[in-house]
C-alpha cells in the first residue's frame, strides 16, 4: 500500500479501468449495461417520469373535487384515476426511486466498484420497467384498475370488478415486487461484503444503514403482497379459487390482514431510505458528524422490526377483539418513539452545527416540519377511538401525504440537490432550488392541511364528489389551488435539473466538503467508481484525512474485480470478479414479462413465463472461462 | 381512449333539505369557516357530536390535539432556533454531552407521554365499544348495498319488525345496537355525530352501540370505498323523543297508505303496472320486489337516492325520469313512462306517509 497522491498520478491505471468498465456502444450495448450508476440513474429517471404521471392524475382529482357535484371526471374515471395514482406513487415511484438512489450511491459510499450482483441489478430494472409499462398500457387502452390501491375483496373480486383492470393491477404488483426483491438481495450482499477495508459496520454511512434495513424489510414484506395480490386475488379472479371471495366462502378479512402485513412495512420501506438521506444531508450541511450515531442506527433497525407489528391499525374499523386492538395501539405508538429519537438526534446535530443554507438543507427543514406533523397525526390515528372517526376520511389522506411527501419526497428532493454534482458533474442552481422548495412547501401545506379539517368534518376519502350542503367546498378549493402550486414547484425542479445539467458550474470532487467516500472520487463518478479502492479508518474518511491515506492495491484493473471483505470488521477476504455487460438479464426480463402479461388473461401464462424465463436464465448462467470475464 | 363524460349529477332546482333554513356558504366566509371548527359544516361532523360516544371521542381528540400541538410547536421552535445558532466545535466535549443528555431526556419524555396516551385512549376505546344495553336497548340491523342502506328494526314479535331504507330513527336516551351486514361489498356505517365507524362486511356481522341525548338529525355516509357511487351513499339518522319515536314506529308498521283521490289512484296503477314492482315493494299492494329500497312509507323520508337529494316532488320527478343522470351507475333502472303518468306517480309516492 502506498500513498494516495502517488498513485493518483498514474493515468494509465485509469485508462485500463475505463476500458474494463466501458459499456458497448449502440442500442445493444445500452440494454446490456450492468454498471450500478447507469442502472441507478435509469431507476431514478424512470421513477421520476412515473411521479410526473402520478402528479398529473392527482391534479385531475383535485380539479374534480374543487367544487361540489363537479362533472370534470365521471365517477368511473375518478375511481380509476385515484387507483392508478396510488398504485403509481407507491409501486412505480416511491419504492423504485429509493432503490435507484441506493443502487447508485451505496457502492460509492462504501468504496467499491459495483453492486454484488450486477446482472441481477439489470434484470430488476427491466422487470420494474415492464411492470410500469403494463399498468400504463392498461391505462391507455381504457382497462384501468378501479378498486383502489389496496383492492379490497370482494369489491375487487370477479363479481364486482368485471373486466381486466384489477388483474392488471394484481400482476403489476408482481413485477415491482420481483424488482424490489432483486435490489434488496444485491444491496444486502453489497453492503455486508463489499465494503472498503476498515469500514466496520459501525463506520457505515447512515444512508447505507437505511438501505440495509430497508432491504431486509423488503425481503420480509414483499412476499406477503404476492400472496395477497397474486395468489389470493388474481387466482380468485382468473381460475376461481375461493381464498378471499365471500360469495364462495372465502374471507375478505384474510386479504386485508395479508395485504397490510405488507402494506404497513411498505410505508417504512419507502421512508427509511429517506431518513438515511436526511442524516447524510444534515451532517454534510451542518459540517459535523451526526450526533447519536448509535441511537440513529438502532432506531432505524427498531423501526424495521416494529413496522411489522402494526398492520392492524389499518383495520380498526372492522371490529376486531379489544385486546388485540389495544396491542396494536401500543405498537403503533411505539414507532413514534424510534422516529422521535431520530428527530432529536437531527435537531441536536443542527443545533451544534454550522449550517450551510443550501437548497438541500431547505428541504431538510421542510421535511422536519411536515414529517413531525404527519407523525403526530399518526399518533392520533393509533388511538382507536380517534381512528374510528378519522379512518377512511380526508384526515387520513392528509396524514399519509404528510408522512409520505414530507417524510420521503422532501428528503429525496434534498438528496437530489445534494448529490446532483456527483450525478452530473455540475452544480445545481441553488436559487432555483430554493424557489422549488418554497413552492413545494407552501403548495403542499395549502393542499393537504385543509384535508385534516375536511376529514374531521365528515368527508370520506375516495369520493368522486360531494353534495353542496356539506360545506366542504371552500376547503377543497383551497386544496386544489395548493395542488397547482405544487405543480409549479415540480416544473421549477425539472427546469432547474435540465438547466443545471447543461449550464451549471463544473463541480469539484467534493463541492460540499462532505465526509463520506462518494465525495472522494471525481464528479461525475466514473463507471469504475474509484481509481484505487480506499481503505477507511473512520466514519468520515474525508474529514479525517490524515487517517485515510491508505488504498487497496493488488486488484487487477483489466477486468471487473472488487475486494470482498468480512461482514462485521470489513477485513479483506478475497477478490471477486464481477460479470461484465450482458444482454441476458434484459432477455430474461422480456421472457418473464411476456408470460406474466399473458397470465392476466389465462393461467397458462405462468407456463410461458417459466419456459421463456428459463431460456433466459440458461443464457445468463452459461459457463464461461473464469479468467476471461471481460466487458 | 375515451375520456368523454358520462352524464353526471345535473343541477337540481331544489336542494333545500326539509327543515333546513340556512343558505349555502358564500366564498367570502371561506377563510373564517375553514379555521373555525364551528357548525358551519353540515350535520356530518365528528366535531359537532350529539351522541354520547362521539362526545367522548371528541374530548379525547381535543386532548390529543392540544398535547401534540404543543409538542409540534416546541420541536419546530427548536429547529428554527438551530438556524440562528453559531455552531459548536466538535471538540467541545461538554457541549456534546449536554446535547446527548437532552436527546436521552427527550426520548424518555416521549416514551412517558406515549404511554400515557395509550392508557387514556385504550380507556376511552373500552367505553365507546362497551355494550350499552341496560335491558331497554333497541336492535337495528343495517345492511349495506351498492349504494343504499337497508334498515330493519328487529323485534321478538315478527309482526312488529319495521323495514325502511336510508334513514334511521332512534329514540333519545336509549342505547341502540347496530348489527351491521352487507349484501355485496364492504361498506362502512358511519354517522360522525354519533359514533365512530364500523365496517359492514359480507359473511360477517359487526356490532356497534350508539346513543344520544340530543334530538336532532345526524347525517352519515359510507366510509369504505364500495364502488362507483360510494360518494352518494348517505343516510339520515333522526334522534327523537321516545313518544315521537313510538309514533314513528307505529306509522311504519302500517301498510302503505291507500290512494285518497283519483290522481293517486292512477299513480298506484302506474306504479303497479310498470317495472317499479320488480325491485320495490309497497306493503298492502302487490308490489313485492326485494332488490331496491322498500317504498311503503317513502313520502315520510328525508331523502331520495340514499341522501343524494332532498325528498320533494321536483327532485323525485328528476330521479325517476333519469336516475343515471343524478347518480351515474346506480342500480335503479330508467323506466320509460308516459309523460302523463309522471304526475300521478309522484302524487302517489309522496302520499305514502
Amino acid at each position: 500500500m502506498t500513498a494516495l497522491e502517488e498513485l493518483r498520478a498514474e493515468p494509465q491505471q485509469a485508462e485500463e479501468l475505463a476500458r474494463a468498465w466501458k459499456n458497448r456502444p449502440g442500442p445493444l450495448g445500452w440494454i446490456s449495461v450492468t454498471t450500478h450508476q447507469e442502472l441507478g440513474m435509469r431507476y431514478i429517471v424512470t421513477a421520476f417520469i412515473f411521479l410526473l404521471l402520478g402528479g398529473i392524475e392527482a391534479l385531475m382529482m383535485r380539479i374534480q373535487l374543487a367544487s361540489a357535484e363537479n362533472t370534470f371526471l365521471n365517477p368511473a374515471r375518478y375511481n380509476q384515476i385515484f387507483t392508478v395514482h396510488g398504485t403509481t406513487m407507491m409501486f412505480l415511484f416511491a419504492v423504485p426511486v429509493m432503490e435507484g438512489m441506493g443502487v447508485y450511491l451505496v457502492p460509492l459510499m462504501i468504496g467499491t466498484r459495483n453492486v454484488a450482483f450486477p446482472r441481477l441489478n439489470a434484470f430488476g430494472y427491466w422487470i420494474y420497467l415492464a411492470g410500469g409499462l403494463l399498468l400504463y398500457a392498461a391505462a391507455f387502452t381504457n382497462t384501468m384498475p378501479d378498486a383502489g390501491w389496496f383492492a379490497y375483496s370482494p369489491l375487487s373480486g370477479p363479481q364486482f370488478s368485471p373486466g381486466k383492470g384489477v388483474d392488471v393491477w394484481a400482476q403489476m404488483i408482481t413485477f415491482t415486487e420481483i424488482s424490489a426483491l432483486c435490489v434488496a438481495v444485491e444491496l444486502i450482499v453489497t453492503i455486508l461484503r463489499l465494503r472498503a477495508p476498515g469500514m466496520t459496520l459501525n463506520r457505515l454511512p447512515m444512508f447505507c444503514w437505511a438501505m440495509l434495513v430497508q432491504s431486509f424489510m423488503i425481503i420480509f414484506a414483499m412476499p406477503a403482497v404476492m400472496i395477497a395480490s397474486t395468489i389470493f386475488l388474481l387466482n380468485d379472479r382468473t381460475i376461481g379459487t375461493h381464498f378471499v371471495n365471500p360469495a364462495e366462502g372465502g374471507d375478505p378479512l384474510l386479504y386485508q390482514h395479508v395485504f397490510w402485513f405488507f402494506g404497513h412495512p411498505e410505508v417504512y420501506i419507502i421512508f427509511i431510505p429517506a431518513l438515511g438521506m436526511a442524516s447524510s444531508i444534515i451532517e454534510a450541511f451542518s459540517r459535523r458528524p451526526v450526533i447519536g450515531y448509535p441511537a440513529l442506527v438502532l432506531s432505524l433497525v427498531a423501526n424495521g422490526f416494529i413496522a411489522f407489528g402494526l398492520w392492524v391499525h389499518h383495520m380498526f374499523a372492522t371490529g376486531l377483539p379489544q385486546i388485540g386492538e389495544a396491542y396494536f395501539t401500543a405498537a403503533s405508538m411505539m414507532i413514534a418513539v424510534t422516529s422521535g429519537v431520530q428527530i432529536f438526534c437531527w435537531l441536536a446535530t443542527l443545533w451544534s452545527g454550522r449550517l450551510q443554507p443550501t437548497a438541500g438543507l431547505h428541504f431538510i427543514f421542510g421535511f422536519l416540519f411536515i414529517f413531525v406533523m404527519g407523525g403526530l397525526t399518526g399518533v392520533m390515528l393509533a388511538s382507536i377511538p380517534l381512528d374510528l372517526q378519522a379512518h377512511d376520511t380526508f384526515f387520513v389522506v392528509a396524514h399519509f401525504h404528510y408522512v409520505l411527501i414530507g417524510g420521503t419526497l422532501f428528503p429525496l428532493f434534498g438528496a437530489f440537490h445534494y448529490w446532483f454534482p456527483k450525478f452530473t458533474g455540475r452544480m445545481i442552481d441553488q436559487k432555483l432550488g430554493k424557489i422549488t422548495f418554497w413552492l413545494l412547501f407552501i403548495g403542499f401545506n395549502c393542499t393537504f392541511f385543509p384535508m385534516h379539517i375536511l376529514g374531521l368534518h365528515g368527508m370520506p376519502r375516495r369520493v368522486y364528489t360531494y353534495v353542496p350542503e356539506m360545506g366542504w367546498g371552500p376547503a377543497n378549493l383551497l386544496a386544489t389551488i395548493g395542488a397547482f402550486i405544487i405543480a409549479a414547484g415540480g416544473i421549477c425542479f425539472i427546469a432547474n435539473v435540465l438547466k443545471s445539467r447543461r449550464f451549471g458550474t463544473k463541480a469539484d470532487p467534493n463541492p460540499w466538503d462532505a465526509g463520506t467516500l462518494e465525495w472522494s472520487t471525481s464528479s461525475p463518478a466514473q463507471a469504475y467508481g474509484f481509481i484505487h479502492l480506499p481503505v477507511v479508518a473512520s466514519r468520515y474518511p474525508l474529514w479525517d484525512q490524515e487517517k485515510s491515506k491508505d488504498i487497496v492495491t493488488g486488484l487487477r484493473n483489466d477486468r471487473r474485480e472488487v475486494l470482498v471483505t468480512t461482514v462485521l470488521d470489513a477485513e479483506p477476504d478475497h477478490r471477486l470478479v464481477l460479470p461484465g455487460n450482458s444482454i441476458w438479464p434484459f432477455l430474461t426480463a422480456v421472457g418473464f414479462s411476456i408470460g406474466l402479461y399473458y397470465s392476466v388473461f389465462a393461467f397458462s401464462g405462468y407456463w410461458i413465463a417459466t419456459a421463456l424465463g428459463m431460456i433466459g436464465i440458461i443464457g445468463w448462467f452459461w459457463p464461461r472461462q473464469p479468467l476471461d470475464i471481460r466487458p | 381512449m375515451t375520456w368523454g363524460r358520462m352524464p353526471s349529477c345535473a343541477p337540481v332546482a331544489n336542494r333545500r333539505w326539509p327543515g333546513e333554513s340556512g343558505t349555502r356558504p358564500k366564498l367570502a366566509t371561506c377563510a373564517t369557516m375553514l379555521f373555525s371548527l364551528a357548525s358551519a359544516f353540515g350535520q356530518q361532523s365528528s366535531l359537532a357530536p350529539g351522541g354520547t360516544h362521539a362526545s367522548q371521542i371528541k374530548s379525547l381528540g381535543v386532548f390529543f390535539f392540544w398535547l401534540l400541538g404543543i409538542i409540534f410547536l416546541i420541536v419546530i421552535a427548536i429547529a428554527v432556533a438551530s438556524i440562528f445558532q453559531r455552531g459548536q466545535s466538535t471538540q467541545d466535549e461538554a457541549a456534546q454531552r449536554r446535547l446527548k443528555t437532552a436527546i436521552a431526556g427527550a426520548s424518555v419524555l416521549t416514551i412517558l407521554i406515549l404511554f400515557g396516551l395509550v392508557v387514556v385512549s385504550v380507556g376511552v376505546g373500552k367505553e365507546i365499544s362497551a355494550p350499552g344495553g341496560r335491558g331497554n336497548e333497541l336492535v337495528v340491523e343495517v345492511t349495506g348495498n351498492q349504494w343504499w342502506w337497508f334498515v330493519r328494526y328487529l323485534n321478538d314479535d315478527p309482526t312488529r319488525i319495521v323495514v325502511t331504507a336510508n334513514e334511521l330513527h332512534i329514540p333519545v336516551g336509549r342505547p341502540v345496537l347496530i348489527r351491521g351486514l352487507s349484501n355485496d361489498v364492504i361498506h362502512s356505517f358511519w354517522v360522525p355525530g354519533l359514533q365512530g365507524k364500523r365496517d359492514l362486511i359480507p359473511s360477517r356481522v359487526t356490532t356497534q352501540w350508539i346513543e344520544t341525548n340530543e334530538p336532532g338529525r345526524y347525517r352519515g355516509q359510507c366510509a369504505e370505498f364500495c364502488g362507483l357511487q360510494h360518494a352518494h351513499m348517505a343516510l339520515w339518522t333522526v334522534a327523537e323523543p321516545e313518544s315521537q319515536f313510538q309514533q314513528w314506529i307505529g306509522t311504519q308498521l302500517r301498510p302503505g297508505a291507500a290512494p285518497s283521490d283519483d290522481l293517486q289512484q292512477r299513480g298506484q296503477e302506474v306504479f303497479l303496472s310498470h317495472a317499479c314492482v320488480l325491485c320495490h315493494s309497497i306493503q298492502g299492494t302487490t308490489a313485492n320486489g326485494q332488490v331496491g329500497p322498500d317504498l311503503t312509507h317513502f313520502g315520510s323520508r328525508l331523502s331520495i337516492a340514499a341522501g343524494t337529494l332532498p325528498n320533494n316532488k321536483g327532485n323525485l320527478a328528476g330521479w325517476i325520469a333519469d336516475p343515471q343522470n343524478i347518480k351515474p351507475g346506480t342500480r335503479m333502472a330508467t323506466v320509460p313512462l308516459d309523460p302523463t303518468d309522471m304526475q300521478p306517480l309522484l302524487e302517489y309516492l309522496e302520499s305514502l306517509q
